[in-house]
Formats: structure tokens, sequence, C-alpha cells
């Protein structure tokens, strides 16, 4: 990927894999994730249900549930290696150096607890400061976030907000330790379609002005166009094609990602049929051998049915297809 | 406009209104001296459905899609305001028969394909109970209607959590296409669905459509889908209907504050690096409506007017439009 000179990404990771022992077998629900994120940056992170996007998030975060666990590859942070942490130093990085933004923020705070006292709470875990002051950050967090009249609604639980109002609120959960990365896991998918606008808006904000690098995991392509730098598209767990927005956007190489943006009604313009991809994704339990998008895939040849799978180097460095049409540089 | 055969309105409704009543229970009210609280879900709501066409309902969270959708197919009823399919009332019809039969008419698929299908029952006596209910004979129809929908007629013996979440919405197309009907409201039909998935329904959809002579009464609350598919679409806010237009009148040249807003507000394909002045606050809270206009107390471009009096619905070209200031 376009690693400049002297900038060291703040979030690498390095052939992450994460593996779900069960009575039918290993599951392997990210296998060999490569990708990095620079300050400032964004990375969207792409693919339908079930190929890995949030099990990839918490595994950055160290929030995978038993039995799932990383089986190999590195993940660091600044340089730092945080996958083999133990509990209590992994604690002290999330929230201090890691914030996260859920899908619903309803459930991701806590209903007993006014919100002002989740927020001083975090600042006082993470940061050296006293309780006046830890208040006074907590009251800034909300006023950056947009929360009106601030406050006063510091008091307030969260059921006294609204969904749009509720995931400000989480934001500024998210980043009131002033973390270096931030994984936003569907920030979006659970508002409407003015709220969700606000909430872009603000995470750009965000990311420009204090150069937080985000990952923004998302299904949603319009959303990954309007906001994120570089896009990673997974598929059953791998990753199927990487790189700029705009190159992955409007000019994909992997078959699936070409599949995947021809299907959105968005491509269509005019059109009377949207293009279809057959069949549906695999499941963990019965992945193809080789490529796992071959049985789907238009130009699936031999190569493709057979181990092993393509990576990223199969397909010029942005995609993993043996047969990827043009590789970009 | 020529009254032809196509041009006949299948569905009617008529200043539509819906109350709910989300008052506190009654020893509250005694005790803390609380008041009565009613939600208008649909406040006078008119629009036709012309028959095979697609209708789009769009609208945010709160804006009453759902309960119009509900009401045309008479899972709830109307608290006052007309809803006619096929000319006949469902909520006063007197003859049991003609009821009966516009009833069967009118089919639903849902949101969730995963809540929508009894889990006990086999694909078989899913399919084929719109008939079998009403004494109907039932042979050999969900194998024919399987193969219709793109499954296999070998599946009918199947439960459904054997199927993924299309192939799901796929059997509730079957199921509301047993009845042989008219209508069918389709309620969020792709919004559980990925992307490649959607993909699938909709031209299932469409194919359909053309095949039977489908009307569809579209409920949305994604701009992208409608697009694609309705002929018409009407957009509420907050219960009430500010805008109806065909297609390409509404995505080209929308008229109201709102939709414009709306229109704006979804992320774009290509929009890479767009910076968009978010939209100003948020749906006001439905059981104290702002008076007037509905929508005055975000709209950029508000006068007096439209906090004193509410705007009817009026002919602006090609489309409808509930606004004072449109052009």
């Amino acid at each position: 990927m376009n690693k400049q000179a002297g900038r060291e990404p703040v979030l690498s990771v390095a052939n992450l894999s994460v593996e779900i022992p069960t009575r039918q077998g290993t599951l392997t629900p990210v296998d060999k994730l490569s990708f990095d994120i620079e300050q400032g940056r964004i990375l969207g992170v792409v693919g339908e249900s079930g190929a890995g996007k949030s099990m990839t998030g918490n595994a950055v975060i160290g929030l995978l549930d038993p039995p799932a666990h990383i089986a190999g590859g590195e993940i660091r942070l600044k340089g730092r290696r945080i996958d083999n942490l133990a509990r209590e130093a992994l604690r002290k990085v999330r929230g201090k150096e890691i914030g996260m933004v859920f899908q619903d923020p309803l459930t991701s705070l806590n209903p007993l607890l006014p919100i002002g006292e989740q927020l001083t709470e975090t600042i006082l875990e993470h940061l050296p400061v006293g309780k006046t002051e830890a208040q006074n950050r907590a009251v800034a967090a909300l006023e950056e976030v947009g929360i009106p009249a601030a406050a006063q609604r510091i008091n307030s639980y969260p059921h006294e907000f609204s969904g749009g109002m509720r995931q400000r609120v989480v934001i500024a959960l998210a980043l009131c330790a002033e973390p270096s990365l931030v994984i936003a896991d569907e920030p979006t998918t659970a508002l409407d379609v003015s709220v969700q606008a606000q909430i872009i808006a603000l995470l750009k904000r965000l990311c420009r002005e204090r150069g937080t690098a985000i990952m923004l995991i998302t299904h949603d392509m319009g959303v990954i166009a309007e906001t994120a730098d570089e896009v990673a598209v997974m598929y059953a767990g791998r990753l199927a094609e990487i790189g700029p927005v705009r190159d992955v956007l409007t000019a994909p190489i992997h078959p699936y990602t070409q599949g995947l943006m021809a299907s959105t009604p968005l491509a269509a313009k005019g059109k009377k049929r949207l293009s279809q991809i057959p069949g549906a994704m695999p499941r963990l339990t019965d992945l193809p051998d080789g490529c796992a998008f071959n049985p789907r895939c238009p130009i699936a040849k031999d190569k493709c049915r057979r181990p092993p799978a393509p990576n990223l180097d199969s397909g010029g460095g942005n995609a993993a297809c043996w047969y990827a049409s043009g590789a970009r540089s | 406009m020529s009254k032809n055969k196509t041009e006949e309105a299948l569905v009617t409704v008529q200043h539509l209104t819906r109350d709910f009543d989300v008052s506190p229970p009654w020893l509250n009210r005694v005790i803390e001296g609380k008041k009565k609280a009613i939600l208008q879900a649909v406040s006078d709501v008119s629009f036709d459905v012309k028959k095979n066409s697609i209708y789009a309902l769009v609208g945010e969270s709160g804006s009453g899609k759902s309960t119009i959708g509900k009401i045309v197919v008479g899972l709830l009823s109307p608290t006052s305001g007309v809803v006619r399919v096929d000319g006949v009332d469902l909520a006063r019809e007197a003859d049991k028969t003609r009821l009966e039969q516009t009833r069967a008419g009118i089919q639903m698929i849902f949101q969730d394909p995963f809540a929508s299908l009894n889990p006990r029952w086999k694909v078989k006596d899913i399919i084929e109970e719109p008939v079998t209910a009403r004494g109907g004979d039932a042979h050999g129809l969900a194998e024919k209607l399987l193969e219709q929908v793109g499954l296999s007629a070998a599946d009918v013996s199947k439960f459904p959590h054997e199927f993924s979440g299309g192939q799901r919405q796929r059997i509730c197309i079957a199921r509301a296409l047993a009845a042989e009907p008219k209508l069918i409201v389709c309620d969020e039909p792709t919004s559980a669905l990925d992307v490649s998935v959607q993909a699938q329904v909709l031209n299932l959809m469409s194919d359909l459509r053309e095949r039977f002579g489908l009307t569809y009464l579209f409920i949305s609350h994604d701009l992208t889908i409608v697009q694609h598919m309705a002929d018409t679409i009407g957009v509420l806010y907050l219960g009430r209907l500010i805008e109806e237009a065909p297609r390409d009148e509404l995505f080209g040249n929308p008229h109201h504050p709102y939709t414009q807003m709306l229109l704006e507000a979804a992320p774009k394909l290509d929009g890479f690096g767009r910076e968009v002045e978010p939209p100003k606050g948020e749906i006001p809270d439905p059981i104290n409506p702002p008076s007037g206009c509905a929508y005055h107390p975000r709209c950029p471009i508000a006068v007096e007017r439209c906090k004193n009096e509410r705007p009817g619905m009026e002919q602006k070209n090609k489309s409808r439009v509930a606004c004072f200031l449109a052009e």
C-alpha cells in the first residue's frame, strides 16, 4: 500500500487471522488480513454480513468473544505490538489509545448512569487529571460533538436523548481520552439519512482536526465514498481488494468488488434491471477450495478452484485474484 | 390524462388519519396529573396508486410510512379517512364476500425474513397457507411458486432456518404470490439484506410485476432503491405527505425543502470527499408536532406563515407539494 517514507502508520495489521474452534472443526472468520491506517486517514472496511468486518474490528481492540481468538499475525499500534498484551495492559490501551463506536448507541451506553458520569469515569481512568478538570473536559467533549446546552445535559440519562444525539454521546465517549485510533462499527446504520449526514460530517471533522485515524466499518458504499480515504473490501474473512477509495469504487479490479458495485441501485442509473451476483456468500463451515469467491465468480477458472487461495500479491498488490483485470499502480 | 385501463387507481387513500393513544396509565394520569397523549402517526394523507404501477412511500423513522402500509392491508383501521382498494372500503364494506375477495387480493412482504416465517412450519405449508386458509386447493402450488421465485421445487419440505436471508425473502414473496394478489404492500423488503442479494430480490420483484401485472405499494427509507423501483413517489414527514411526484421529476426537480434536504443528505457513490452542510436539527417529537408546517423549525426558507398555517397539497407542474414557498 501507499506507505510514505518516514510516516509510521497508526495502526498496522499484518497477516491477522482469527480462529474459532468448533465441534465441526476450526473456522477462520478472519484469514491473513493485512492493512495500515495512517494518522488522520479514514480506512473504510466494507463487505456483506459475515464477511468478517466486525470480527476484525473486535480483534484489533481485543474484544473477541471466546472461543474466538487471534491465531496468527501482528497488530501494531504506533509501532507497538498490542495483540499479545496481557489483559490489564490491553485494558489501558483500550479507551486510551483506541476508541470504539458501535452500531447501536443505546446498547453502548449504561442506561443507569448519567452521560456526564460515564464521560468523567473514562477521562479519570485514562488521563492524569482531577475531578473538576475531568468534568470540564466532559462538557467540552459533548460540545465538540455538537450537543446543544452540554453543561445542562450532562446529568441526563441516555434514554433522554434521541438516537442521533446518543450516537454523538458515544462518539464523545470514544474520543474523550484522546485516542489515536477510533474504530467505528456501522456508526450510522441505525440512524436516519439526515442524522447520518450529521454524524458523518462530525467524524470527518474530528479526523481532520485531531489527526485521529479511523477504521470505519460499514456495508454502505455511499457512506464509504463520501468518508473514507482508503477502502478495504472483505469477502468470507479475506481481503478481496484494497486501495484508494476513488480507484476501488470507480474502477474495481476484483470480480467481487465489480459485482458489488454494479449491484447497487445507484449504479443502475436508468437501467431496468440491476446486475446481480448469483448465489450468496458461503458459510464459514463450507468454504470452497481455492478462492472463496469462485462459485459466484463470472471469470473463475480451474486455478481458482484449487488451493492455494489467491492473496493480494496474486493480483498485483491490490486485489486477491489471479485474474484481476489490469492491476492499478 | 386519458382514463384508460392502466390509468385507473387500484388504491385510493383519502384524508387518511391514524391516531395512537400513547397516554401514561390511568393511575399515573390521576396521581401525577399527566394528560392524555395522542400520537398522530398519519395525518390527512391522500394519494392514489395506479394499477400496475409501483408507488413508493419514503420518509425517515416516525414518518408514518409503515402505518399507512398496515392500514392499506387492513392490519390497522383508520381513525378517519377512507382507504379503497379496487373500490372497496376495507374498514366499512358491509358485503362480506366482496370484502373477503378484496382482502385476498392484498398481500404483504415484511422487512425481516427471519421474523416473518414460522420456524416450525415447512416451506410448503407457509406458502400454501393463504390459499388453504380460505379453503382453496393448493395442490402443487408451492412447488410451482418456489420455481417462479428462483428456488428449487425440492425445497418444499425444508424449514425456514435452512435458507439464507435472501432465500427467505424469496419464500415470503412466493407466499404473497400464492393468493394471486393484485396489490402487494412491501415494507422495507430488502433492508435486512446485503447489497448483492438485494439486487436479486429487487430484480425478482420487477420481473414478477411484469409477469402477473402486480401493483406494489413500496415502503422504504432508501432513496436509491426507490429511485430504481418506483414510478411515483410520495415523501412523508411526521405523518404528513409533503410531496408527490413521478420518479424523474422528484429526483430531478424536487420542490419541497425537506425533499431537497433528503436528496442532498443521502450519500452518493461518486461523492468522493464531498463536504455537505449537514442538515439542521432532527425529526420533532410526534406527540407534540410543530404548529403549521411540521418542517418549519428545520426549514431554511421558512417564513412566519409556515408557523401558523399548515400548507395543503398544491399541484406544481407534475408534482403535488405541500409548501407555501415551493416554486
